[in-house]
C-alpha cells in the first residue's frame, strides 16, 4: 500500500473550502480523488480556481493561491454533464467509485439525473455525501450560503464579539475549514460501516447543523437555565464564561496592533504571574482569590494591560510562560509560519509542485500518524489535467475515443 | 415521568457500533469523545478519583457549583459511560491496562511524558495488541520543541492565528477570540478525522498506530487566506468589522435593523437578475419610491449587472455597485433581521441572520431537521434540549440522547 487511503476513490464534485477540504484529506493520504470540473465555465463554479493569492504576476484559472491549497494531490478531470455522453460518462464513474461527495445548491446532482437512487442504481454500496448550508431537508433547503453567512445563522457570528460592539464575527470562513472536517467525519465513518456491512448510504450534511454543534454550554446555559447569550455585557469572548477565569484576555504590547493574550486558570496561576508582574498593585488582596478577581475584573484588565503594554509581546510571552502561565502573543501569519518552532517543527508547511505556479508552500495537516501518514507533493490539478489518465488508465477509453470526446465538447 | 422520549426500537445502529473507545478524561479531547460517542462507538470515559477537574466548570445547573451539575459536562461528556481509575495507583493502572486491551481507540490529552512515566503509554500498551488505535491530543504535538507549554483555549487561538483574523477595523480594539472553546474543539475535529483514518487503514490491515494530535497545528490550519496569502504571495491579512479579513480593505456592510439588532447585510448584488430581484424587493413593500438610487438599481437591471473589477475605473458601475449596496442597508434598516433574512433568501439573494445560540433552537428550519434533542434528566425531572447532529447518516444514524455520566 502506498498510501494510507490508496484502496478508495472519490467520484468528487466538490468546491471551495467547505467541500473541497474534505475530500482534500483523503487526497492527502493517497486517496484517488477525482475531482469533475464543468469545462464549458472553465471550473469556475469554484471562484478560489482564479482568485488571490498569486504566486508572481500570471493571472487566470491556474494560478488561484486557495483553490491550490484545498485540492492537492487531487486528479483533475473536465465533464460536460449537458451532454448525453458526459451523463454516460458520469455513470461509469461512479460505478468504479466507493463515494460520491459534493457541495451545491441543495437538488443540482438530483436534477442533473444523479440523485441518491440513481447513483445506488449504478454502485449498490456506494456512500454519496451532499453538504449545504442548510441540508436537502427543511424550509430553508433552497437557501443560499457561504461561509460568513453559514456561521451568523449557527451562533458563531454572535458569540464572536467585545460588550457594546457589533459581532466581530470570525474573520474568515471558519464554518468553511470545519464544513469540510464535518464532511470527512461523515464520510470516513459511512466507509466503515460500509465495510463492516456492505451497506452504503446517503448522508446529508447542513452546514449550519454542524456549525451550531459548536455551541452546546451557551446552548445549555439557556434550556436549562433560561440564560441566552444575548444579554447585557454579552458576548466577552476574550473573556472565558466556561470556566470562568481572571486575569482572561488579550493585552496591548509594545508597537503598532501587537497584543498578547494572558490566561490564569487557578489561583496558583495567578500567584506565579504576580511574581513575574512583581509590582505592589499585583500583591492586593482583592486579586487573591478567583472569586475576588472576577469580581474586580474591568480594573485587573486595566492594570494588566498598563503592565504589558510598554513590552515587547514576545517577552511577555516567554517571562509569563517560564512561569508556567499560559501565555501567547497574538501571531502575525508571518510569526506563526516562517519564525514559529511550533509550526516548523510539526512539519506543517508543506511544499508542492503545481504544474503551472511551480513550487508552493500548503497547509499541511495538523497530526501525524505513525504508520501511514499523509504526504503532500503535487499541487492542485489544472483543469482537466488528468483526463487522459481518468479516461485512458481507469475507465479504459482509448486515445482515438478520449480525443473525439475533446473534439465533441464532452470533455 | 411524562416527556422521557422513548427509544425507537427500528433505528439502525450507528456508524462506529460495535467501536470500543477508552478516553482519559481532559478538555483536549473531550469533544473528539462526544463525537465518536454520537456515531455509535461505546465510549468509556476514564476519570480520576474525586472526578475530572471540568466537572467544576461554569455554568452550572441554576448557577449551583456541583460537580453533577457543570453544563460544559453535560454537553462534552454526554453519551459516554464513566468509570474512575486512579492512574497513579497500581491496582489503577492494572485496570487501565484492561480497559485498553479491550478497546479498539484510547483518545488521550495527558502533558506529553506522562503516561510514558507511568509505563501507560501506547508504546507499553500496544505491544502484543498490535490492532489498537492510539489518539493523543496535546498543545503542540508529542514531540515539539514546545510540548511543555502550558495553554488554554485562549493562547491556542492567539498564538495559532485565528485570532490575527477577528476583531474589528479600529485597530486600536483589541483583536478578538471567537468564543464557544472553538482552539480545543478544532483540534478535537481533526482528531476525529484522524483516527477514523486509521480505522479504515485497520480496515485493511488490521494493525493501529499512534496517531499525535496537535492544538496549536490545528488552530494554524485554520484560517482560511490568513495562512495561504502569506505562504503563496507573503501577504498580511488584516481584520475588519465583521467581514473577513483581507490584505486590502473592503467596504463595511453592517448596519441595524428596525429592533436595533445588527444585520450584515453581506456581498452586494452585481447580475443583473439580482438587480431586478432589489427593484421589486422595494416595490413589494411600497419603498421604491423613497429609495434615492432606484434609477442605479434599474441602471444594473437593464445593463444585466456589473463587473466588480470596473468599479475603479467606471463611475457608472461605481454608482450602480453602490446603490446596490444601499438598498440592501436601506431594507434591511426597515425590516426586523429575520424578515430580511427570509424575505431576501426567498428571492434568491445570500444574506445572513445572525443568531445568539440560544435561538438557534427556536428556528424553524434547525426543528424541522430535528436539531433540537431531548435528553431526560432524572435529577431534573424534565427533558432538557440539546444541541443534535452535525449530519444526517440515513444508513447508521447519529445518536446521542443519553445523559453525561
Amino acid at each position: 500500500m502506498n498510501g494510507a487511503l490508496s484502496h478508495i476513490r472519490i467520484c468528487d464534485f466538490t468546491g471551495q473550502l467547505a467541500g473541497a477540504g474534505a475530500t482534500r484529506v483523503f487526497a492527502a493520504f493517497g486517496a484517488q480523488v477525482i475531482k469533475i470540473e464543468d469545462p464549458v465555465t472553465r471550473g469556475l463554479w469554484d471562484i478560489l480556481r482564479g482568485m488571490e493569492p498569486y504566486v508572481d504576476d500570471r493571472r487566470g484559472i491556474e494560478f488561484g493561491g486557495g483553490f491550490n491549497n484545498h485540492n492537492i494531490e487531487k486528479l483533475g478531470i473536465t465533464l460536460n454533464l449537458r451532454t448525453a455522453r458526459g451523463k454516460e460518462l458520469l455513470a461509469e464513474i461512479v460505478r468504479v467509485s466507493d463515494a460520491v461527495t459534493e457541495n451545491f445548491a441543495a437538488g443540482v446532482l438530483e436534477r442533473w439525473g444523479f440523485g441518491y437512487e440513481r447513483l445506488r442504481e449504478l454502485r449498490p454500496d456506494v456512500v454519496y455525501v451532499s453538504n449545504c448550508g442548510f441540508g436537502h431537508v427543511g424550509p430553508y433547503s433552497a437557501f443560499k450560503t457561504w461561509g460568513p453567512i453559514v456561521q451568523a445563522c449557527c451562533g458563531l457570528t454572535f458569540e464572536s464579539g467585545l460588550p457594546g460592539m457589533p459581532p466581530a464575527g470570525w474573520g474568515f470562513s471558519y464554518m468553511d475549514h470545519h464544513g469540510g472536517n464535518f464532511m470527512a467525519i461523515a464520510l470516513l465513518a459511512a466507509l466503515h460501516h460500509r465495510n463492516r456491512t456492505g451497506e452504503g448510504q446517503w448522508v446529508d450534511m447542513s452546514c449550519t447543523d454542524a456549525g451550531a454543534t459548536l455551541l452546546g454550554p451557551a446552548v445549555l446555559d439557556y434550556t436549562v437555565n433560561g440564560r441566552g447569550l444575548r444579554r447585557e455585557g454579552m458576548p466577552h469572548s476574550n473573556h472565558n464564561q466556561s470556566p470562568a477565569m481572571a486575569p482572561h484576555d488579550i493585552y496591548p504590547a509594545q508597537g503598532y496592533d501587537c497584543w498578547v493574550a494572558i490566561a490564569c486558570r487557578d489561583d496558583r496561576d495567578w500567584s506565579a504571574l504576580r511574581g513575574v508582574i512583581g509590582t505592589e498593585w499585583a500583591a492586593d488582596p482583592r486579586f487573591d482569590t478567583r472569586a475576588g478577581r472576577l469580581e474586580h475584573e474591568p480594573e485587573l484588565d486595566e492594570r494588566m494591560a498598563a503592565w504589558t503594554g510598554p513590552q515587547d509581546k514576545f517577552v511577555v510571552q516567554e517571562r509569563v510562560l517560564a512561569a508556567g502561565v499560559p501565555c501567547a502573543a497574538v501571531q502575525t501569519p508571518e510569526e506563526r509560519i516562517d519564525h514559529d518552532p511550533g509550526t516548523s517543527g510539526f512539519g506543517l508547511w508543506p511544499t508542492v509542485e503545481h504544474t503551472e505556479m511551480g513550487r508552493v508552500r500548503v497547509d499541511g495537516l495538523p497530526y501525524h500518524l505513525s504508520a501511514t501518514d499523509w504526504r503532500m507533493e503535487r499541487g492542485a490539478p489544472c483543469l482537466g489535467e488528468h483526463n487522459d489518465f481518468v479516461y485512458g488508465e481507469i475507465l479504459g477509453l482509448s486515445e482515438g475515443e478520449i480525443a473525439g470526446l475533446r473534439d465533441e465538447g464532452v470533455i | 415521568m411524562t416527556g422521557q422520549p422513548a427509544p425507537d426500537p427500528i433505528e439502525p445502529p450507528g456508524a462506529l457500533d460495535g467501536l470500543k473507545v477508552v478516553e482519559l478524561a481532559s478538555e483536549h479531547a473531550a469533544f473528539a469523545g462526544k463525537l465518536l460517542a454520537g456515531l455509535g462507538a461505546e465510549v468509556t470515559l476514564v476519570e480520576p478519583p474525586g472526578g475530572a477537574p471540568m466537572r467544576w466548570y461554569e455554568p452550572f445547573v441554576d448557577d449551583v457549583p456541583d460537580p453533577t451539575r457543570s453544563l460544559w459536562w453535560w454537553h462534552y461528556e454526554q453519551g459516554k459511560h464513566g468509570v474512575t481509575v486512579d492512574l497513579d495507583d497500581a491496582s489503577g493502572a492494572a485496570e487501565f491496562r484492561r480497559l485498553c486491551a479491550d478497546a479498539d481507540v484510547v483518545v488521550e490529552g495527558e502533558p506529553p511524558g506522562r503516561l510514558a512515566a507511568l509505563g501507560l503509554d501506547h508504546a507499553q500498551l500496544r505491544a502484543g495488541h498490535e490492532e489498537l488505535i492510539w489518539v493523543s491530543v496535546t498543545p503542540f504535538g508529542r514531540d515539539n520543541p514546545r510540548a511543555h507549554e502550558p495553554v488554554v483555549d485562549l493562547t491556542v487561538l492567539a498564538g495559532g492565528g485565528p485570532v490575527w483574523n477577528c476583531g474589528y477595523d479600529d485597530h486600536a480594539i483589541p483583536p478578538v477570540r471567537g468564543g464557544g472553546n472553538q482552539g480545543y474543539q478544532t483540534a478535537s475535529l481533526h482528531a476525529v478525522v484522524a483516527t477514523l483514518v486509521a480505522l479504515l487503514v485497520r480496515d485493511e490491515t488490521g494493525t493501529g498506530q499512534h496517531v499525535d494530535v496537535s492544538m496549536h497545528a490545528a488552530a494554524n490550519v485554520t484560517t482560511e487566506a490568513g495562512s495561504y496569502s502569506w505562504l503563496v504571495a507573503r501577504q498580511t491579512v488584516q481584520r475588519q468589522t465583521c467581514r473577513h479579513a483581507a490584505v486590502r480593505p473592503t467596504q463595511g456592510t453592517i448596519t441595524l435593523d428596525r429592533e436595533g439588532r445588527f444585520v450584515p447585510t453581506g456581498i452586494p448584488p452585481r447580475s443583473g437578475k439580482e438587480f431586478h430581484v432589489l427593484l421589486e424587493w422595494l416595490a413589494s413593500h411600497g419603498w421604491r419610491d423613497e429609495f434615492p438610487e432606484a434609477f442605479f438599481l434599474q441602471m444594473g437591471a437593464d445593463r444585466g449587472g456589473v463587473n466588480f473589477a470596473d468599479i475603479a475605473t467606471d463611475p457608472e458601475v461605481a454608482a450602480i455597485f453602490g446603490a446596490a449596496r444601499d438598498a440592501l442597508i436601506f431594507i434591511a434598516e426597515r425590516l426586523t433581521a429575520y424578515e430580511f433574512f427570509v424575505e431576501g433568501q426567498q428571492r434568491g439573494l445570500p444574506l445572513p441572520v445572525v443568531y445568539a445560540p440560544e435561538e438557534v433552537m427556536h428556528d424553524p428550519h434547525y426543528r424541522a431537521r430535528g436539531f433540537p434533542v431531548p435528553v431526560w434528566h432524572e435529577e431534573l425531572g424534565r427533558a432538557v434540549e440539546y444541541t443534535g447532529a452535525p449530519f444526517h447518516m440515513h444508513g447508521s444514524p447519529w445518536r446521542l440522547d443519553t445523559p453525561a455520566p
